[in-house]
């Protein structure tokens, strides 16, 4: 194979991995690693910096969008992104210590059982939750554009929300990716955000969390240009192909994908976590 | 007061919204220059990515970097390109600390400052 023909094949899997990130709020590394490391045979190290590549792109580009129009929530996404950041500087600390083939498996796990958990809507209580006091003075409520126009939403379980989140920053600290499944699942199962501004929240965030390691990353060589071009280039394209579905999408359908995909993470962890490949 | 509050979001929004799309649209309007020159030169050859041998030094640090896009080298221009995407989001939060103080939420702003300080923390001594 020829560097054009690779190039063009990276594309391509690209293209899906942002449309799929975008449309999930997870990043593009759950579609780009196993494809890169599996299907291409390219080394771990060198998937791992692009996959890098392709959460800032797909954060970005797709935030660019969904910010606008008043889908991601700035303040949650500023105020959690402590935490994150926080707990990716712990994780990084801890990752010479602690097993990450253990943290794997108990991650994957966890994604399996959440996956199950998150196809659910909410029930009409928890969506018409009154407002909470902690979130009203952190000024996190806010709305969003719904069907029926404008949808006023109350946050809930603050200080629940912000551990995970450190947790969620400390796993991505410890394993490199996956972040984003854990974000979405703070916001969408313990803060009862709406699961549109949960993952569209997430995906403004994960930028930042992938931001604050891609310094090790690229002093270490991980980030080779010939291959992070083709996945910079197709990851944006397919992110904003992702925005312009999500708007239209009917949350249910979404759910769905996201389950889908969470299980796919899932077992990618599982597999790297019992095979000893991390 | 509440109508006021939300029209500042709204700019908040728009503002921080065209930032981001900025960055990214540069970034890869750099990548792409550089992998039309790169695959031009190199499109021919074998790709192979099996084995991990770190990248030369050009690829690995921002001097290194420049001097390669300069000298217009594919690869250096491809990278420079990645540079500007990872500065996106950090340059996302720092101005957000100026929207916030613009807008009087002075816990935003240093909620803001706080989160640019650990990403200067981890990209400066990682």
């Amino acid at each position: 194979m020829n560097v054009l023909e690779f190039s063009l094949i990276v594309w391509a899997g690209s293209l899906i991995a942002g449309f799929l990130g975008a449309l999930t709020g997870l990043g593009g590394g759950v579609v780009l690693v196993p494809m890169l490391t599996l299907l291409l045979g390219v080394d771990i190290r060198y998937a791992i910096g692009a996959s890098l590549v392709s959460v800032i792109a797909t954060s970005s580009g797709a935030a660019a969008a969904y910010v606008k129009e008043g889908f991601s929530n700035i303040r949650i996404g500023m105020f959690l992104e402590v935490a994150t950041t926080i707990g990716a500087l712990v994780g990084a600390t801890l990752a010479t210590h602690v097993s990450g083939g253990a943290i794997a498996t108990i991650f994957g796990l966890v994604l399996i059982g959440s996956a199950y958990l998150s196809r659910k809507p909410r029930s009409k209580e928890e969506r018409e939750a009154p407002q909470d006091p902690l979130a009203t003075k952190l000024r996190l409520n806010g709305s969003f554009p719904d069907a029926e126009g404008l949808r006023e939403y109350n946050v809930q379980h603050v200080p629940a929300g912000w551990s995970l989140m450190f947790v969620a920053g400390a796993l991505s600290g410890l394993l490199g990716i996956g972040s984003g499944a854990m974000k979405v699942l703070a916001m969408d199962r313990a803060m009862k955000i709406p699961f549109k501004v949960s993952t569209t929240t997430s995906n403004f965030m994960i930028g930042v969390t992938a931001a604050a390691s891609a310094g090790i990353y690229f002093s270490r060589g991980y980030i080779d240009p010939a291959l992070s071009m083709p996945v910079m280039l197709g990851v944006l394209g397919g992110s904003l192909l992702g925005t312009r579905v999500l708007v239209k999408a009917e949350t249910k359908w979404l759910r769905r994908v996201f389950s889908l995909v969470i299980v796919a993470l899932g077992i990618e962890m599982l597999y790297k976590g019992l095979s000893g490949k991390i | 007061m509440s109508t006021d509050r939300s029209w500042n979001d709204r700019k908040m929004d728009i503002f921080i919204g065209d930032l981001l799309r900025a960055g990214v649209l540069s970034s890869a309007l750099v990548v792409l220059v550089g992998a039309i020159i790169y695959l031009v030169g190199n499109g021919r050859s074998p790709a192979d990515y099996r084995l991990f041998h770190s990248e030369p030094s050009d690829f690995r640090t921002v001097r290194g970097v420049l001097r390669d896009a300069i000298a217009l080298r594919g690869r250096g221009i491809i990278q420079l390109g990645l540079l500007l995407l990872i500065a996106t989001p950090v340059a996302r939060v720092a101005f957000s600390i100026f929207g916030f103080a613009r807008e009087h939420d002075h816990l935003y702003a240093i909620v803001a400052a706080i989160v640019l300080l650990i990403l200067v923390y981890a990209l400066v001594f990682s």
